[in-house]
C-alpha cells in the first residue's frame, strides 16, 4: 500500500493507483474530459490537472495518468488548480464551442466568459474514440493522423476503412458531438444517416448488436426485418 | 535492403561527376551505384520502382522484432520508392499485425516520410524567424512561382519538390535555400533562379582541383605508425594511401587516393562490390582493424592514423562510401 495525502487526508492506495483514482476514492472531484473508464488514461484534455509538492517547488500534473507515490502531497482543488483548469476550459470552449460536454463542465467551474478566439472546431483531440476504437471495439479503425496543427482523427488515406464496421462506439463517448444524432430535432432521433453509410453494418455479421452504439438505427431495423 | 555502394570508387569512371540518387542506390536496379557522388532524391536513370512485395517483405521480416521497428521499415520503404506507396502500408500492417491507423499515423506525422511521389530535387525554404526577417517569404514565394507549385508540392514533370522549413539552424546564413543537401547562403529573389538552374545541371560535381572540401590527408598504419603513402604512384596528384587487401582467396596491394572525399582506388586485383576486404599494414603486416562498424553497412570500419592528430576510418566493403574523420586528437 502506498501512502499519500490528498487535500490534508490521509489516504492508503494500491500500487498503480492514479492520483484521480485516489481522489475519488476519497470523494474529491476532479472535472475530466478525456479520461473514461475502460479506457487507458491519456492525459490529454489537462483537465484534471492537480498541485502536487510542497509549495515553492509544487507543480500541476494530470491526476489521471499519475500514479499515487509514497509521501505525496496532493491539492486538488488549490487556487492555482483552479485558475489553470479555468483556462482549459476556456481554451476547449474556444476549439469547440457548441460541445454540452464542455459547455456544462464550464458552467460547473463557474467560467462565465470565453475570452479567446472562437474555432468552431468539432474535435478537440482527446482521443477518446481512437481508444474506444482499438481498446473497446477492438477495430483500430481511427487514429490521428498529421502534426501539431494539421493534427486530427482520421482513417487511413481518408477513406473508408475496412475495419470499421459502424458500431458508432467512437460517437457515442465524443464529448464533442455525442449529441450529433439527435441534438438539433430530439423528435427525429432516428437520422437515418447510418442507414446510408456504405458498406452498411448489416452486412458485417460477425458481431452481435452488443458490440453496437448506433441506437436507435435504422439498419437494426432492417435486420430484423 | 542492399547495400549503397562505391566507397571506393573504381578508377574507371571519371573523377565522380556523377549524380545518384539515395532513393536508387539501395536498388539492385541501379545502373550508377557504383559511380558514387553525394545522393540526391531521383537521378534520370532511375526507373520507377515497380511494386515489389518481395522487397518490402524482406524489410518488414528484418526489422520485425525491434523495438520502434516501424519507423525503419518506413524508411527502408521510403528509400526504395522514394515514397511510401499505400500498398506498402497495407502490406506492413498485415505482416507486422498493427493498425492500419497506425501505420498511417506515423507516415502522416513525420516530416520525412510522403505519401506522395517526390520530385528528383528537394528544394526547401527556411522561413523560420531569421530568415523570415530577412526577406526569405519573398525567396519562397519567387521559387514558388518560378516553379509553378505551392510549398509541399510536386511539379508536373518530378523534377523539383519544394517545401518551406520552419528552421535549419543556420540562422547566420538567412536566408537560405537547400537544394538536395546543398545549402546556398543569403539568397535573394534574383538569385532563384541561378539555383534552379545550377540544380538541373547538376549540383553534385566535385571538382577535384578546386573543391575545399577535398583535402589531401597523410595516414600512418596505427600498428607500426609507419607512413602508409606512396610517393612514387600519385592519384590524383597526390600520393596514394598504400595498403595490402585480402578478399576470399585473393591477396594484393590496393592504393586509394589520398584526397579525402574522392573514393578513386587502384587496385591489383578486380574487387567484387559489396566484397569485405581485410586490409592490411605493407610494412608490419598487421590487420588495420578497428572496433567500429560501418554505419551504412555494418561492415568493419579500417582505422588509418592521421598525420598530426586524429583518425581517420573508412568502410572496408567495397563500393561503400562511407568514411569518418575523427580528428579529436588534434591539438592535443
Amino acid at each position: 500500500m502506498i501512502n499519500l495525502k490528498i487535500n490534508g487526508i490521509d489516504v492508503a492506495v494500491d500500487w498503480g493507483t492514479t492520483l484521480l483514482e485516489a481522489a475519488e476514492f476519497l470523494g474529491l472531484p476532479i472535472p475530466t474530459l478525456c479520461h473514461m473508464e475502460g479506457l487507458t488514461p491519456y492525459g490529454a484534455c489537462r483537465l484534471c490537472v492537480v498541485e502536487v509538492g510542497k509549495p515553492p517547488n509544487s507543480k500541476l500534473v494530470t491526476s489521471c495518468t499519475y500514479p499515487a507515490e509514497e509521501g505525496l502531497e496532493v491539492r486538488t482543488a488549490s487556487a492555482r488548480v483552479v485558475r489553470a483548469r479555468k483556462i482549459i476550459v476556456e481554451l476547449l470552449l474556444a476549439s469547440c464551442p457548441q460541445s454540452k460536454t464542455i459547455q456544462d463542465i464550464a458552467a460547473a467551474m463557474e467560467v462565465r466568459q470565453q475570452r479567446f478566439r472562437q474555432e468552431n472546431e468539432d474535435c478537440i483531440l482527446c482521443g477518446r474514440c481512437v481508444r474506444m476504437c482499438s481498446e473497446q471495439m477492438v477495430a483500430g479503425a481511427i487514429g490521428f493522423t498529421g502534426r501539431g496543427q494539421d493534427r486530427a482523427i482520421g482513417t487511413p488515406f481518408d477513406s473508408h476503412s475496412e475495419v470499421c464496421r459502424l458500431c458508432g462506439g467512437c460517437i457515442y463517448v465524443c464529448p464533442a458531438c455525442e449529441l450529433r444524432c439527435t441534438y438539433t430535432d430530439p423528435e427525429k432521433a432516428i437520422c437515418g444517416g447510418c442507414a446510408n453509410l456504405a458498406p452498411p453494418c448489416v452486412d458485417k455479421p460477425q458481431f452481435d448488436d452488443m458490440m453496437c452504439y448506433m441506437q436507435p438505427c435504422v439498419a437494426c431495423e432492417i435486420k430484423e426485418d | 535492403m542492399d547495400q549503397p555502394q562505391g566507397s571506393a570508387t573504381a578508377a574507371q569512371t571519371d573523377e565522380g561527376n556523377v549524380e545518384i540518387c539515395s532513393t536508387c542506390m539501395h536498388l539492385p536496379g541501379c545502373k550508377l551505384r557504383s559511380k558514387q557522388d553525394s545522393p540526391i532524391l531521383l537521378c534520370d536513370e532511375f526507373e520507377e520502382g515497380e511494386w515489389n512485395a518481395d522487397l518490402v517483405t524482406a524489410l518488414i521480416d528484418k526489422h520485425r522484432d525491434q523495438r520502434g521497428g516501424l519507423i525503419s521499415i518506413l524508411e527502408g520503404v521510403q528509400a526504395n520508392y522514394g515514397f511510401l506507396p499505400e500498398d506498402a502500408l497495407r502490406l506492413v500492417s498485415a505482416r507486422t499485425g498493427r493498425s492500419l491507423v497506425d501505420i498511417y499515423g506515423v507516415a502522416t506525422f513525420y516530416k520525412t516520410f510522403s505519401l506522395e511521389p517526390r520530385g528528383r530535387h528537394l528544394c526547401s525554404v527556411c522561413v523560420g524567424t531569421a530568415c523570415h526577417v530577412r526577406n526569405s517569404p519573398a525567396v519562397a514565394d519567387e521559387l514558388a512561382c518560378q516553379l509553378g507549385v505551392q510549398p509541399g508540392e510536386t511539379t508536373e514533370d518530378r523534377e523539383f519538390s519544394f517545401e518551406t522549413v520552419n528552421c535549419l539552424g543556420a540562422c547566420a546564413l538567412g536566408p537560405v535555400v537547400v537544394v538536395d543537401g546543398h545549402y546556398f547562403p543569403q539568397v535573394t529573389t534574383r538569385e532563384v533562379g541561378e539555383i534552379l538552374e545550377k540544380t538541373k545541371t547538376g549540383l553534385d560535381r566535385v571538382e577535384v582541383a578546386t573543391d575545399e572540401r577535398v583535402f589531401p590527408i597523410e595516414v600512418f598504419c596505427a600498428r607500426c605508425n609507419r607512413s602508409l603513402m606512396d610517393h612514387r604512384h600519385p592519384i590524383e596528384g597526390h600520393p596514394s594511401v598504400r595498403v595490402t587487401i585480402s578478399f576470399g582467396r585473393k591477396h594484393g596491394w590496393l592504393r586509394l587516393s589520398s584526397l579525402y572525399g574522392s573514393y578513386t582506388i587502384e587496385s591489383e586485383d578486380q574487387i567484387p562490390e559489396k566484397t569485405i576486404a581485410h586490409f592490411f599494414c605493407p610494412t608490419c603486416h598487421a590487420e588495420l582493424a578497428g572496433a567500429t562498424d560501418c554505419p551504412l553497412c555494418a561492415a568493419p570500419m579500417v582505422p588509418l592514423i592521421v598525420r598530426g592528430g586524429g583518425m581517420v576510418q573508412i568502410c572496408s566493403r567495397r563500393g561503400c562510401t562511407s568514411h569518418l574523420l575523427d580528428v579529436s586528437g588534434l591539438g592535443a
